[in-house]
């Protein structure tokens, strides 16, 4: 039935997301942290046949990397045997050493082959984890509903949807697989080198311990800074987007240096994080190399000891340096993966946060389609509140109304009196906190969402236009539209002439937003769009104002001949353009002080009438721009 | 029928934009010398730049040195017959020391380096930000934000992402130097029979790098056209919803986002075919160095240190290639991305200050146009031979269709764009001839669309002076009737506006962006339709104090609802780009002009309505 109270579960803080305080985040952060990479990784699982050939391919590479030293060894000591014995019998001591070339060249080939696999399919496994989570993302952010939108800011979702999602994606192909690659790389060194001597297996393997121990403190500091980093860019997205947006205003008022006095202070504080994490991440990398070094020195010392007390060959020292050396890379790489882990967890709690939250306007199980029969819509003692920091602000108060096939419906009212928010109701676009709206005495709340949409169209205040063509931004409802009715519904709302007159008609792109069209054309367009999709209830809030009065009327006219078959609401600071609706409310402050006819209006001599009179008067008894001055 | 969408046509939508080329943007800056540029970024840094390279040829040299010890140790320590008391543990030692200079060596140019780059990718966005504040609108108009900010943001990670990836594959480079040195001197023929499998790499790379590279920026473009419908999703979600295109959009998005998909496994498949071809050729040097270098060691030719070191060395020549093989697509991101980043600073700037431009101290609000012709594409004026001026003091109303030129006026006068031809003059001065700083300090203006930037109510309204006090904020607010909804408000001016200001009315917006011109307290205010989201009554309260407001003032007025233009001095009204009429509302009455049409019709219904 309706949901309950999902207002308070709104959180506070200022960007919408995240409730709690970084710190608070971060203490109880470790649980969460794993449960979030291991739903990654069973994400990666999912793919069952690239997964399966990315770890046999991980195993099998290590291993044969690891016998690569052991060729080595032999082939060193073959040499050395060769240079002790002197000459006598060497082509059985050449033999030998060509079956150690011919091992090696085989045993890279191989381990060549299957890295390519490893790697492959784990940045496969990745790329595909990447492409579900985009389009469970978009599919999201269409579903969530006005409540979330209002709060998020744009510049926000966007680096969730694009650099936090590569986070994640990344994750499996420098995260796991890595991680999988070094943890058989040791284990199969420690196996294969403990056969040979125990004391050098563990001098050997000293600085493993170290460096987990170095990287995990490492992991946790990069993680908070990522967190910090992450707030920080977002701060500045926005701040850059906005200015970009806002162009004309920050020109306008040459704010140019006061844009840039932001943008500095707000870079200062992502260079700091940023150097911050140079810092973290070069300490750790640097001593993780360092120990592993140490480790070396060691096993040269120890090892040549034993060389010289004849406890191992020459052969075995060598093959234990070079397991050493192949070693090296990853353990090098191991400042990688732990960024890795630390922004795969960061950027999945933010990305997650999203995609796992549940829209405040839902369809209820059983929803039925809307059937629209005589199309009346019924606000019943209507009331509903916004949150704003946390308190509820009522901005609509015990609103009844009906308007039939048909029939106009006007509102006036001042600015903030809740006009708008009453056509945001009609079409479920917020859930009313009390009282019912019914559509053909069907209760919007149990009715299909996508239904009650299609019948209930709102020609918004502010129109957005698609950064797409005439055409395109025309059909934006109703996509399979022929080109007629794009024709009619552009000629109905007076925009044909000026599209015509264009030399690419009706295939011009109307640039971003639709600067490239005036404020007018924008209106006229966006009620195009409106009528396309030929709905059963429709509601121009406010969309003539922009629009000179011959042109309105045209519009008006047009409109009226399809009229008598559809709702229609008119919201409009212009009195000429409701006063014929059949019944008119003035809102103020939420709740509905007059109503009537126009005529009904003018006699009660109220607020209307007052509006009325400054409207009709022609600027006599107005005041003058110019103290003093005679009226024009 | 009502509502029910009939699927006969075919289908008229897209997600995303449909130019998948950047380059019809912003035009080929590329100049080959991308590299040379961006070290001219790191020049503030040079000391620590010498200092960072001097300690990177340390921390190579220490590299190459760990092997010689180990070589020294084998030939001078355990091999038999040799056995020389006391080498070993210095050799242990000196490969300890060796380990500590390279940790400090590692740390030193890393962290540098790393702080070096920081720097420089915080100012190349500044630079690119600041070049933004700069380029005229003709080029913001014609550029989706998407577009820059996929730039601003996406463009400077990549490289930061290469940077905390890859910068130690850069010393690996300097390296892969010091090998070949170390491997000449130990032997110059095994070093040469080693090394000769090298040019085989170089054949290899040949043939494969085209391939790959076109693979890469196809893998970049889809990536940046699946974003760019994230994006606009994002952006017109409350159309998207209100028009219920939520399925049709996830399917063409599912489009976009599986082609990025299979690019993008194209592109990984191409990293990683040399994987194996590099792993053979290193398994290939070692087989030489064993069978070549082992015989030699047999006949005594070759100490057989020399013969363990070459592996080693070999082992380490070829890490930094096949880390870089195995970071390509980073590198490759990086490359383009560097590119696209100049491309943004290199867009020419068309609109600005002339070398001797005037700083405009005072300015007596006169504005003037003379033959002013303009238009925002090529052959179609939108203004045409306009004439026409506003004397100091003056307030002018212009009205006329919608679409006839009345914004792109105001847009002339603040010098967004140039005109073509015929002259913009303020205060006696070409606008081309004083600085657009002083020209925005005598010029105010409420535009058409109210934006808002997120911030509190008291940021918004003292934008232009930040350091304005509560009292000028207040008064302003109070003139325009925004005080007492402002108040209203839980934390009344300290209140958070989201973005574009969502959480006010349309109304408000006007009136907090009419609160904004006043607090800027110009010399001439421009008022475009700046109350055509509120109702009359307020208006009237408005206009009463606008007229205090305008005392001394030039007003530019606009306006489709006639009310709001009452009292003003003059009127010009303006049809296609063109001054149809000209005078007083009386002068313009008798006329029976459109002016008088529109009149009118302004009031006409009422009369329908009552008679
Ligand atoms: N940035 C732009 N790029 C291309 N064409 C533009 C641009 N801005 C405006 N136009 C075109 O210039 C003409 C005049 O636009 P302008 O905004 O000046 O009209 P207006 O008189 O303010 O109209 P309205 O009353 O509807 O606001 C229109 O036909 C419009 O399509
Ligand atoms: N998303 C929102 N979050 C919080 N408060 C809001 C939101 N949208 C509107 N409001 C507040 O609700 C009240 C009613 O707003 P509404 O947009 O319905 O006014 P309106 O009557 O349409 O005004 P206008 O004539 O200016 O368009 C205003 O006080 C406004 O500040
Ligand atoms: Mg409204
Ligand atoms: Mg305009």
């Amino acid at each position: 039935m309706t949901k309950v109270d999902t207002h308070n579960s709104i959180p506070e803080k200022h960007d919408g997301l995240s409730t709690e305080s970084r710190s608070d985040q971060f203490s109880k952060g470790n649980k969460l942290e794993l449960k979030l990479l291991l739903r990654i990784i069973k994400m990666g699982f999912a793919h069952r046949y690239r997964m399966v050939i990315a770890i046999l391919a991980t195993a099998g590479a290590s291993i044969f990397q690891l016998f690569i030293p052991r060729y080595v060894g032999d082939a060193v000591d073959n040499a050395q045997g060769l240079l002790a014995l002197n000459n006598s019998a060497t082509t059985n001591a050449e033999e030998a050493l060509f079956f150690a070339a011919f091992m090696i060249v085989t045993l890279s080939v191989a381990r060549g082959l299957l890295t390519m696999l490893q790697n492959y399919h784990g940045e496969a496994i990745g790329h595909c984890i990447g492409y579900e989570l985009r389009v469970a993302f978009y599919d999201k952010i269409q579903k969530l509903s006005f409540d979330f939108h209002d709060k998020v800011h744009t510049g926000d979702l966007i680096t969730r949807g694009m650099l936090d999602l590569e986070g994640v994606r990344m994750f499996i192909s420098t995260g796991v697989v890595r991680l999988a690659m070094l943890i058989v790389l040791v284990g199969g060194a420690t196996a294969l080198m403990i056969t040979n001597d125990i004391l050098l297996t563990f001098l050997a393997l000293s600085f493993v311990p170290f460096v987990a121990w170095k990287s995990s403190a490492a992991r946790l500091r990069l993680r908070w800074l990522w967190l910090l980093m992450q707030d920080r860019l977002g701060v500045i997205t926005r701040l850059m987007e906005e200015n970009l947006n806002g162009i004309r205003v920050v020109r306008a008022f040459t704010a140019e240096k006061y844009e840039l006095k932001k943008f500095d202070i707000a870079s200062a504080n992502i260079l700091q994080t940023a150097i911050n994490r140079v810092k973290v991440r070069v300490g750790s990398t640097t001593v993780m190399s360092f120990s592993f070094f140490l480790a070396m020195g060691f096993v040269l010392w120890i090892g040549g000891q034993k060389v010289i007390n004849d406890e191992i060959s020459v052969g075995k020292l060598a093959e234990f340096l070079a397991f050493m050396t192949i070693l090296q890379m990853p353990v090098r790489q191991i400042g990688m993966l732990v960024n890795s882990f630390a922004r795969a967890s960061t950027c999945g709690s933010r990305l997650f946060e999203i995609i796992d939250r549940v829209p405040n306007v839902y369809d209820t199980p059983n929803a039925s389609e809307l059937t629209i029969g005589e199309g009346t819509l019924k606000f019943e003692n209507v009331s509903f509140s916004f949150t704003k920091d946390n308190r509820k602000v009522e901005v609509l108060r015990n609103i009844n109304f009906s308007v039939g096939a048909g029939e106009t419906l006007g509102i006036v009212g001042p600015p903030g009196s809740g006009k708008s928010t009453v056509a945001q109701l009609a079409p479920r676009f917020y859930d009313v906190d009390s009282g019912t709206i019914y559509i053909n005495d069907q209760d919007i709340r149990e009715i299909s969402i996508e239904s009650l949409r299609r019948f209930v169209c709102v020609i918004q205040q502010d129109s957005f236009l698609f950064t797409a063509s005439i055409e395109n931004n025309t059909a934006y409802g109703n996509p399979w539209v022929d080109d007629d009715e794009i024709l009619s519904a552009n000629q109905a709302s007076q925009f044909h002439e000026h599209v015509d007159q264009l030399p690419l008609k009706y295939k011009t792109l109307v640039g971003e937003r639709g600067v490239s069209l005036s404020g007018g054309q924008r209106q006229r367009l966006s009620i195009a769009r409106g009528l396309v999709t030929e709905p059963a209830i429709i509601i121009f809030d406010d969309s003539t104002a922009s629009i000179d009065a011959v042109t309105e009327r045209l519009i008006r006219k047009n409109l009226d001949e399809s009229s008598h078959t559809r709702g229609t609401i008119i919201i409009s600071h212009r009195l000429t353009s409701l006063m014929h609706a059949k019944e008119i409310l003035f809102v103020d402050k939420g709740e509905i002080i007059e109503r009537g006819s126009h005529e009904q209006l003018i006699s009660l001599k109220g607020k209307y009438f007052e509006l009325y009179q400054l409207q009709t008067r022609s600027g006599s008894n107005g005041v003058s721009l110019k103290k003093g001055r005679a009226d024009c | 029928m009502n509502g029910v969408i009939k699927k006969s046509s075919p289908l008229k939508a897209v997600v995303g934009s449909q130019v998948s080329q950047d380059e019809e943007m912003f035009g080929r800056a590329f100049d080959g010398r991308v590299i040379r540029r961006f070290l001219s970024y790191c020049k503030p840094h040079t000391t620590m730049l010498l200092t960072a390279i001097l300690s990177v040829l340390i921390f190579t040299s220490t590299q190459i040195a760990f092997p010689l010890v180990i070589l020294y140790a084998i030939d001078n320590a355990l091999v038999k017959g040799k056995l020389n008391e006391g080498v070993l543990e210095i050799c242990a030692m000196i490969f300890c020391m060796l380990a500590l200079v390279n940790y400090a060596s590692n740390y030193y140019q890393e962290s540098t380096v790393g702080k070096i780059a920081e720097g420089v990718l915080v100012k190349l966005r500044r630079d690119m930000f600041g070049h933004l504040q700069r380029v005229s609108l003709s080029f913001m108009d014609r550029t989706e934000v998407g577009r820059l900010m996929s730039r601003l943001q996406g463009d400077v990670n990549a490289l930061q992402e290469f940077l905390e990836t890859s910068v130690f594959a850069i010393g690996d480079l300097v390296l892969l130097f010091g090998i070949v040195t170390a491997l000449f001197v130990l032997n110059v023929e095994l070093a040469l029979l080693t090394l000769s499998i090298v040019p085989l790499l170089f054949i290899v790379r040949f043939i494969w790098l085209p391939r790959a590279r076109a693979a890469f920026i196809k893998a970049r473009e889809a990536n940046s056209l699946a974003n760019g419908a994230l994006a606009e999703a994002i952006h017109g979600v409350k159309t998207v919803q209100g028009m219920v295109r939520e399925d049709v959009n996830s399917e063409l998005y599912n489009k976009r986002a599986k082609q990025n998909l299979l690019a993008h496994l194209r592109a990984a498949k191409f990293a990683q075919v040399n994987v194996p071809i590099v792993d053979t050729l290193t398994g290939t040097a070692m087989a030489i160095i064993i069978v070549v270098g082992g015989q030699q060691v047999l006949r005594s030719n070759l100490d057989l240190g020399v013969m363990v070191a070459f592996i080693f060395y070999v082992q380490r020549f070829f890490d930094p290639i096949r880390s870089l093989t195995l970071q390509y697509s980073f590198m490759q991101r990086a490359m383009v991305s560097g590119q696209r980043i100049l491309e943004v600073l290199d867009v020419p700037i068309d609109v600005a200050d002339k070398r001797d431009a005037i700083k405009m101290e005072k300015c007596d609000g006169t504005v003037e146009f003379s033959n002013v012709t303009f238009g925002y594409e090529p052959e179609l004026p939108i203004l045409k031979k306009l004439n026409f001026r506003i004397n100091s003091g003056e307030t002018l109303a212009l009205v006329g269709p919608t679409g006839s030129g009345k914004t792109s006026i105001t847009a002339l006068i603040n010098r967004f764009y140039d005109v073509w031809e015929g002259s913009v003059s303020i205060g006696g001065y070409d606008v081309r001839d004083i600085t657009q700083q002083s020209l925005g300090d005598h010029v105010a203006m409420v535009l058409q669309e109210p934006f808002l930037f997120t911030g509190t109510i008291l940021e918004n309204i003292r934008y232009k002076k930040a350091n304005s006090d509560l009292n000028a904020v207040v008064s302003a607010s109070k003139a325009v009737g925004a005080h007492d909804f402002i108040e209203a408000l839980p934390n009344g001016y300290e209140t958070i506006l989201e973005q574009r200001g969502a959480n006010l009315s349309l109304g408000q917006r006007q009136l907090i962006s009419f609160a904004r011109a006043i607090v800027a307290d110009a010399k001439i205010l421009i008022l475009d339709e700046a109350t055509a989201s509120i109702d009359s009554y307020t208006e009237l309260k408005i206009q009463r104090a606008l007229a205090v407001l305008l005392e001394g003032r030039t007003g530019l007025v606009i306006a489709h609802r006639l009310a709001t233009i009452r009292g003003c001095d003059r009127i010009i009204v303006l049809n296609k780009g063109e001054i149809l009429e000209e005078g007083t509302h009386e002068e313009l009455q008798k006329n029976e002009g459109l002016y008088a049409r529109l009149y009118k019709l302004n009031y006409a219904s009422f009369d329908d309505a009552s008679t």
